[in-house]
């Protein structure tokens, strides 16, 4: 996936990674430190919450845990790479890419996504950089676990 | 961060909250406190609903840090205030109350001079009720930014020791702020003249001193209490002089206290009464941050009682 990255973007010192809470965040980093590997180039990283502009909120009550958004530069002329664990029902991008409009105008936004449950889009979003498609139905959720944040690292389907 | 036991339909009191609904309201409002800091302060969060803001007293911060919590949430924010309102052309405050809840607000913030006012509200309305301050009982979004700005100096409030000094008997930040400070387990000691202190004030588990000085003493927080000029019918003090002289934080009377002491008041401050200038702009002094994590933590308090689940009550 980093490689992906490196070739969408030959100007990759324009990248900046923004994680999306919670598991962007890990999955964000660890791109970060595999670009760095392969181009011996730092890509800065921010977190977004996008807990304010979710469209749910009315019906499931106040987010329990609100994190603070965290973007380390001006997104002017950059190119943003969202990155969240998975791509499920494109809302959670949604809610992002109004919450990035309120930081500026970046030059372009990209999607990166470790999962993505296809055929389960609500929204017309779509990944541009994809780790692995799986085909799950509604009753089934994907759970992703990094070696930072969890201890380990697995993407398991489970029942609901 | 803990699990919250669900909020109850209004926050009128302190001790309509436990330890667990403060600590979700002060972490709520720290992710608020980020939104302030942006260039576009505006998030899509309550974006269509209507919160009501009564002013029955005249207020300054208290109102304009609503209404500027609830713009920065995209709510739609109406403010009457007692100049404006029917209770002038003798519509009761019931009346003028139901009036408002046939209009389907998602939240009244409320203030009024007498005491009670906001809880009789809420009892009758649909909606929540948020008290902004009703006469000489609670002011609890005071208290809340108060321990905000607290926690964010100290890191935690715990083991505090807390002076208040002033006018114990009319204020309404002291009760919301002795419930509140105790409840997160902080001490706390008030001080003022004794014809400010209320009979019985021991009850509340404080200690009570008579001087400045020794208020301050190994004091980690001092607040100072606004000597409220236009509530004072009878003459509890000979003259503003004489209570600066007597009562007033001062460099010197300040020299007791932690070396890492803060100084907080709620404002509006007298200069030159309650406390000297040296101080209130002094390298100690809290108070302007006090202004700022008000709006963060109302912001909280909008967010939370608003989209509070309905049948959570």
């Amino acid at each position: 996936m980093a490689g992906e990255i490196v070739e969408k973007n030959p100007a990759i010192e324009d990248v900046i990674l923004i994680g999306i809470r919670t598991r962007g965040v890990p999955m964000a980093e660890a791109l970060a430190a595999e670009i760095k590997k392969m181009e011996g180039v730092e890509v800065p990283i921010g977190i977004l919450d996008i807990t304010f502009y979710r469209d749910d909120l009315s019906t499931i009550g106040p987010h329990p845990v609100v994190g603070e958004t965290d973007l380390p530069l001006p997104v002017e002329d950059r190119v943003l790479v969202l990155c969240d664990d998975v791509l499920f029902s494109g809302r959670t991008i949604r809610a992002a890419l109004d919450a990035l409009v309120d930081f500026g105008r970046p030059k372009a936004v990209q999607l990166a996504v470790l999962i993505d449950r296809v055929g389960q889009r609500e929204l017309p979003i779509q990944a541009d950089v994809v780790g692995c498609e799986t085909s799950t139905s509604s009753e089934e959720t994907v759970r992703v676990r990094f070696e930072s944040t969890d201890g380990v690292a697995e993407v398991e389907v489970v029942s609901l | 961060m803990t699990e919250a036991t669900p909020l109850s339909k209004d926050l009128v009191s302190i001790l309509d909250l436990d330890r667990g609904q403060v600590e979700l309201i002060l972490d709520t409002a720290e992710s608020f406190a980020e939104v302030s800091e942006r260039t576009i302060k505006k998030v899509p969060t309550l974006r269509g609903r209507t919160l009501v803001g009564l002013f029955f007293e005249p207020s300054t911060r208290t109102s304009a840090s609503f209404e500027i919590a609830a713009k920065r949430l995209s709510a739609d924010w109406v403010s009457f205030s007692l100049a404006s309102s029917s209770l002038t052309k003798g519509e009761s405050l019931i009346d003028t109350v139901r009036n408002l809840d046939a209009m389907a607000p998602d939240m009244v913030v409320v203030r009024h001079a007498d005491p009670g006012v906001p809880r009789m509200l809420a009892l009758r309305v649909a909606c929540s009720v948020i008290n902004a301050g009703d006469g000489a009982h609670e002011h609890p979004s005071q208290a809340l930014l108060d321990a905000f700005t607290i926690r964010k100096a100290k890191g935690h409030l715990e083991g505090l020791l807390v002076a208040m000094i002033g006018d114990i008997e009319l204020s309404r930040v002291v009760r919301s702020n002795i419930h509140l400070l105790q409840m997160m387990g902080a001490r706390v000691r008030v001080a003022g003249p004794r014809s400010m202190m209320p009979l019985g004030i021991e009850e509340m588990g404080v200690e009570v001193v008579y001087s400045t000085a020794e208020a301050v003493r190994d004091a980690d927080v001092v607040m100072m209490l606004r000597i409220q000029l236009e509530r004072e019918s009878r003459a509890r003090f000979p003259s503003l002089r004489e209570y600066f002289d007597v009562f007033a934080l001062t460099p010197e009377r300040l020299e007791g206290a932690k070396d890492d002491v803060i100084i907080l008041h709620p404002g509006p401050m007298n200069r030159g009464v309650e406390i000297s200038s040296e101080v209130a702009d002094g390298p100690y002094s809290v108070i302007l941050d006090q202004v700022s994590n008000g709006v963060a933590v109302r912001m909280a308090l909008l967010y939370l009682w608003t989209l509070r689940p309905e049948d959570a009550s």
